[in-house]
C-alpha cells in the first residue's frame, strides 16, 4: 500500500511541475536577442509583429512530410525553436507518410493540424471538399516574396487557399556501386538485372505517374485503356520489387541495401550528400512536377497563429535554411537570390521554365471516379484480385463452423453427465 | 536440465531472443549512424537522447498515461470484483463474458472501435482526442486485468471473514476496510502492476486514439521507424534494458534468497522426521 | 454482501460504453455505406482483398506452429529444471518481452537487411548478399521471435504440474521418448497448448507494423489493410470496419476451436 502511494504522490509532483511550466508568465520577447541568438539578420528580416499572440498560450499543430523542415540539426537552424522564441508559441510538429494519408487523418477527425504541406492535386481536392478555409493575406505579407510564376496556379486558381512552400521533380535515383550504366529512363526500374534490389512508391498516384511518363500517358490521364496497361505495367514490375516504400527510402538507399528507386529531387539530394556513392537523374521520358504548399484545414482552431507560421516560413532566411537543409527547390524569390551559385544553376534543382514545360507536368486533381478506378488498380496490384462471393461464402462457413463446435461440445459434455 | 542436448537447445532459444537486442544495444555505441559498420566508441547518442525533447515529451506522456490509467483501472476493477463475487451465476457470466471481450479481441479491432466511439464524442461533445481518450481506452483494456488478478483473491477468502469482524464490533464499512481489503490487497497490488505493464507497452490501442497532441513513447518510436531511424532509439532500448534487468534481476534474486531459504527449511524438516 | 453487488454498477456502465457500444458502431459501420444507408456492399468489396486474408491467416497459422514446435521442448526443460533454475530462466524468459515490440522489431530490421549484420558476417566468409529482408519469411520470423514467450509460459504453467513420477513411471514401463510425448506429455499439456496457440494466433493474424517494418509493403496484412482504411493511403472506415469484423469472426472461431477448457478465470496467466 505504501508503494501505491508513494506513486501516486509522486505523480500529483510530476502533474504540479508539468502544470507550472505551462504556466508561467511570459516575458517580454526581446526580437533581435532571438535573431541573433538563431544566427539571423535582422536586416533580411521582416518588421512583421511576430510577438502579438504570446500571452494566449497557443499551441500550433503542424503536419508535414518526413525529412521536410529544418529540425533537429546542429548546423542548420532550427526553424520550429526559432518560431516558438519569436512568437511564445508552442509549436506541435508531426510528420506523415503520404497526401492520401494526410486526407483520412484530417477526415477521420483524430487529427486537429493547423497547419498542412499537401501537394497540388490533393490541395485541390481538398479545396473541393471543403477541408480547408481562406487565408487571410493581411496577416501573410510575405506572400510578396513568392515568385509570381508560383502564384495563382492551376491548383488554387484564385489564389486564395494556399502559400507554395517548396517544389520539386521526381526522379530516379541510384547507387553507383551497385548499377554500372548511365541510367536515363524509367526503364531501369524495369531491368531484370535490379531484380530484388528495386523500390517503389507506396502511393498509388506516384507509382501510377511514374507507369505514365513511362508510357508516355498525360500523368492525369482518365482513361481506362491507359490506366489498366500502367497497371499492367506495375503488376510486372512487382515481380522484381523489392519493397513499396515512402520515407524509409532514406534509410534504405543511404544504407546501400537498394540499387535503384524513384523518389523526389530533394530527398535526392540530401541521400546524395549523406552518401556518395548515389547518384540522381531526371529521366527522359517526362517526369512529374509538384508544389508543395502550406494551407489551414477547416479544422484548425488557431487561425491567425497559423497564418503567423506561414509567414515566418516565407522569410528569406528561414526558406532559405529550409530548402538549404531539405535540398528541394524554394519558390521564394529572395531565398532564391540567397543561394549558392551553384545550387541556382544545377538544372535538377532549379531547370529552366522551357524545360519545365517541355518534360514535365504537374498533377491536377481528376474526377472521384477516375480516383477511385486508380486506388481499386493499386489494390489489384499489392493483392490479388479473386472472386466476389468467396468473402461471404468463407465467413458462412466460418460461422457455421464455430455454431456447430460449440453445439458439438455442449452436447458431448450432456452426454457425460448423464 | 540434464543431458547436454537440451542445455545446447536452451543456449540457442536464449541466444535467438538476446542476438537481436544486443546488436541494437553494440550499435548505440556507434561512432556513426551506420547500422551495421562499426566505426568507432561514442556516448554522443545518449547525450543526444536526453537533449531530444520529443523523445522525453512522450517518455513523460507515457509514465502520466500509464499510471492514471492503471490507478483508475485499479479502483473501477476492485469495486467491480466485489461486485462480481456477490453476484448469481446468471450476472456473473454474463459480466465475466464482457470481462473477456477486450482480452481476447485483437488490439486492432479495439483501436479502431474506440477510435470511432472518440470521433463520435468529438462530433457531438466539447471533446478532443489526447490525454482523455488515451487514458480512457488504456483503462478499458487494464480493468479485465485487475478483475483477474482480485477475484482469486476473493474465492480464496474465508466467506465468514466479514463476519467475524462484524461479531468482534466492528460496523460494516469497517469490516470491509479492515478485514476485506488486506486480504485481497496482494491480488490488487499485482492487478495494478499488470495494468501498469500493459499501459507502459501498449502500441495500437494509443496509436488510434491518440489523436495528434499527445504522443506516448511508442506511438514516437513507430513514427521515428518510419523515417531516418536515429541512433538514439538504439540508446533509448539499451536504456530500458538496462533498467529493466536490473528491477527482473533484483525480483529474482530476492525469490530466491527466499526458495532457497525454504528448501534449507524442508531438508531440514525432512532429516529430522527420517531420524525420528 | 448483498450491498457489494451494487459495487459492479460503474463497471457495468463502462462495459457498456466502451465495450459493447464502440463493438457494435464496429457492426454498424460494416453494414453501412457512407451516406448511411445499409447495405452488403462492403462484405463483398472485401473480396478484393481475398489474397491478404488468407495470407494473414497462412502466416499466423505458420507463426503459430513454429512457436509450438519451438516452445514445447523449451518449456519442457525448464519445467524438470530445479526451482532456481526454472525462476531464472523464466525471468530471462520475460526480459526481451519488456522491451517495447517495435524495438525488437526494429532490432531484426537492422540484422535482416541487404547491408545488416547477418549479410555482412556472411559476406566477410565470402557468402550472401541474401534478400533476407522484405519477404513472408521475415514477417513470421518477426511474429516468431515477437510472440513466442506468449507461447512457452502457459506450456511452462501445465508442464510444471506434471508429476516427475509420472513421467518416470512411463519410462520405467518402456515408454520410449516419442510415446512419452505422445501419451503423456501432450495430453496432459493440452491446456497449455490451447492457450498458447490462441496467445499467438491473434496478435499474428492481426498484427500490422510487423508487416510493414520487415515485409517492406509487399506482403500487407489484413491489420496494414485495416489501418489504411482509418488513418492510411485509403480512407474507407466503412471497408475497414468490414474487414475488422471478419477478423472478430476468424478470431471467434480459432476461440471455440481451441478454448474448450477455457472458463473464463484460466485465462488469467
Amino acid at each position: 500500500m505504501k508503494r501505491l502511494i508513494c506513486i501516486i504522490l509522486s505523480l500529483s509532483v510530476l502533474l504540479y511541475l508539468t502544470a507550472c511550466g505551462g504556466t508561467a508568465e511570459t516575458e517580454e520577447i526581446d526580437r533581435e536577442a532571438v535573431l541573433e541568438e538563431f544566427g539571423l539578420d535582422p536586416e533580411l528580416f521582416s518588421d512583421y509583429d511576430y510577438s502579438r499572440l504570446k500571452d494566449e498560450d497557443i499551441t500550433l499543430n503542424v503536419a508535414n512530410w518526413g525529412e521536410y523542415m529544418s529540425i533537429n540539426d546542429d548546423e542548420s537552424v532550427d526553424v520550429n525553436e526559432a518560431f516558438e522564441a519569436l512568437t511564445g508559441i508552442t509549436v506541435n510538429y508531426k510528420t506523415v507518410a503520404s497526401n492520401e494519408t494526410l486526407y483520412s487523418k484530417l477526415l477521420s477527425g483524430g487529427a486537429t493540424y493547423d497547419i498542412v504541406i499537401p501537394s497540388d492535386y490533393m490541395i485541390s481536392k481538398m479545396m473541393k471538399e471543403g477541408m480547408l478555409q481562406k487565408l487571410d493575406f493581411d496577416n501573410i505579407p510575405n506572400v510578396n516574396n513568392v515568385m509570381p510564376s508560383f502564384l495563382n496556379p492551376q491548383y488554387d486558381p484564385y489564389n486564395e487557399y494556399s502559400v507554395p512552400y517548396l517544389w520539386g521533380m521526381v526522379a530516379i535515383i541510384y547507387n553507383t556501386t551497385m548499377v554500372d550504366e548511365e541510367i536515363t529512363s524509367w526503364a531501369s526500374l524495369w531491368d531484370e538485372k535490379y531484380a530484388g534490389n528495386i523500390l517503389m512508391f507506396n502511393n498509388p498516384r506516384d507509382a501510377f505517374g511514374i507507369a505514365q511518363a513511362y508510357l508516355g500517358y498525360s500523368l492525369n490521364t482518365e482513361n481506362k485503356a491507359e490506366l489498366d496497361a500502367c497497371s499492367e505495367l506495375l503488376k510486372e514490375q512487382k515481380e522484381i520489387v523489392q519493397g513499396y516504400v515512402m520515407d524509409e527510402i532514406f534509410d534504405k538507399m543511404e544504407g546501400g541495401s537498394a540499387a535503384i528507386a524513384p523518389y523526389y529531387v530533394g530527398d535526392a539530394v540530401t541521400m546524395c550528400d549523406d552518401n556518395p556513392d548515389l547518384a540522381y537523374v531526371i529521366p527522359e521520358e517526362g517526369t512529374n512536377w509538384f508544389v508543395d504548399a502550406m494551407c489551414i484545414p477547416t479544422t484548425a482552431e488557431n487561425k491567425e497563429a497559423a497564418e503567423m507560421y506561414i509567414n515566418f516560413l516565407c522569410e528569406a532566411e528561414i526558406a532559405l535554411a529550409n530548402c538549404e537543409y531539405v535540398g528541394y527547390s524554394t519558390p521564394n524569390a529572395k531565398a532564391y537570390e540567397l543561394l549558392d551559385e551553384d545550387v541556382r544553376e544545377d538544372e535538377k534543382r532549379y531547370p529552366s521554365d522551357e524545360f519545365l514545360a517541355e518534360h514535365t507536368e504537374v498533377f491536377v486533381n481528376m474526377s472521384d471516379e477516375a480516383n477511385a478506378y486508380m486506388q481499386s488498380l493499386w489494390n489489384q496490384l499489392k493483392i490479388d484480385n479473386s472472386n466476389v462471393w468467396f468473402v461471404p461464402i468463407f465467413l458462412i462457413c466460418l460461422v457455421a463452423a464455430t455454431v456447430a463446435v460449440n453445439v458439438w461440445r455442449a452436447l458431448k459434455k450432456k452426454r457425460e453427465q448423464y | 536440465m540434464k543431458s547436454i542436448s537440451s542445455k545446447v537447445y536452451m543456449y540457442i532459444l536464449y541466444a535467438f531472443l538476446y542476438l537481436p537486442i544486443l546488436v541494437l544495444i553494440v550499435f548505440s555505441f556507434n561512432q556513426s549512424k551506420s547500422r551495421a559498420n562499426w566505426t568507432g566508441f561514442t556516448l554522443h547518442w545518449y547525450a543526444d537522447l536526453f537533449r531530444d525533447e520529443r523523445i522525453l515529451t512522450s517518455l513523460l506522456n507515457t509514465v502520466i498515461v500509464a499510471l492514471a490509467a492503471s490507478v483508475l483501472a485499479t479502483v473501477l476493477g476492485t469495486m467491480a470484483a466485489l461486485g462480481i463475487h456477490s453476484m448469481g451465476k446468471f450476472g456473473k457470466s454474463v459480466l465475466m463474458g464482457a470481462t473477456y471481450i477486450p482480452v481476447i479481441n485483437p488490439e486492432i479491432i479495439m483501436g479502431i472501435s474506440l477510435m470511432i466511439l472518440f470521433r463520435f464524442f468529438v462530433a457531438h461533445f466539447n471533446f478532443q482526442f489526447g490525454f482523455a481518450t488515451l487514458i480512457l481506452a488504456h483503462i478499458s483494456f487494464d480493468v479485465p486485468y485487475v478483475i483477474y488478478n482480485v477475484l482469486p483473491k476473493l474465492r480464496a477468502m474465508n466467506p465468514n471473514l466479514v463476519e467475524a469482524a462484524q461479531d468482534l464490533g466492528c460496523n460494516p464499512r469497517q469490516a470491509f476496510f479492515k478485514a476485506v481489503i488486506p486480504e485481497i490487497m496482494p491480488g490488487i497490488f499485482s492487478g495494478f502492476l499488470m495494468a501498469l505493464t500493459y499501459s507502459v507497452d501498449d502500441f495500437v490501442v494509443s496509436y488510434f486514439t491518440s489523436g495528434t497532441t499527445v504522443e506516448t513513447l511508442s506511438v514516437t518510436i513507430e513514427s521515428m521507424t518510419r523515417v531516418k531511424v536515429s541512433p538514439k532509439i538504439n540508446a533509448l532500448s539499451a536504456i530500458i534494458f538496462v533498467v529493466i534487468t536490473a528491477i527482473l534481476i533484483i525480483k529474482n534474486v530476492l525469490e530466491n534468497r527466499r526458495l532457497r531459504r525454504d528448501m534449507a527449511l524442508s531438508r531440514a524438516a525432512l532429516k529430522e522426521a527420517r531420524g525420528k | 454482501m448483498k450491498v457489494s453487488r451494487t459495487l459492479a454498477i460503474p463497471y457495468v456502465v463502462w462495459v457498456l460504453i466502451f465495450t459493447v457500444v464502440p463493438l457494435g458502431l464496429v457492426i454498424g459501420f460494416a453494414f453501412t455505406n457512407p451516406d448511411g444507408k445499409i447495405t452488403l456492399e462492403n462484405i463483398f468489396e472485401m473480396s478484393d482483398y481475398m489474397a491478404v486474408l488468407f495470407r494473414s491467416i497462412l502466416f499466423a497459422i505458420a507463426a503459430t506452429v513454429i512457436c509450438l514446435i519451438i516452445a514445447f521442448p523449451a518449456a519442457y526443460i525448464i519445467s524438470r529444471a530445479n526451482a532456481i533454475n526454472q525462476s531464472t530462466l523464466i525471468v530471462l524468459l520475460m526480459v526481451p518481452m519488456w522491451i517495447n515490440f517495435l524495438l525488437r522489431t526494429y532490432a531484426w530490421m537492422t540484422l535482416l537487411e541487404q547491408n545488416g549484420v547477418i549479410n555482412r558476417i556472411l559476406g566477410a566468409i565470402g557468402l550472401g548478399p541474401y534478400q533476407l529482408i522484405n519477404n513472408s519469411g521475415a514477417v513470421i520470423l518477426g511474429m516468431v521471435y515477437n510472440y513466442l514467450p506468449f507461447m512457452i509460459l502457459p506450456l511452462y504453467s501445465v508442464m510444471v504440474k506434471i508429476d516427475q513420477s509420472v513421467i518416470e513411471a512411463a519410462q520405467d514401463l518402456g515408454s520410449n521418448k516419442i510415446r512419452l510425448v505422445r501419451k503423456i506429455l501432450l495430453p496432459l499439456s493440452m491446456p497449455g497448448i490451447s492457450t498458447g496457440v490462441i496467445a499467438v494466433f491473434v496478435p499474428s493474424v492481426s498484427t500490422f507494423v510487423i508487416s510493414r517494418m520487415l515485409g517492406g509493403g509487399t506482403n500487407d496484412l489484413i491489420g496494414d489493410i485495416i489501418e489504411m482504411q482509418f488513418s492510411g493511403n485509403s480512407y474507407n472506415p466503412h471497408l475497414g470496419s468490414a474487414m475488422a469484423l471478419v477478423l472478430m469472426i476468424i478470431v471467434l472461431f480459432m476461440m471455440s476451436l481451441f478454448n474448450q477448457f477455457g472458463t473464463e478465470e484460466d485465462v488469467a496467466l
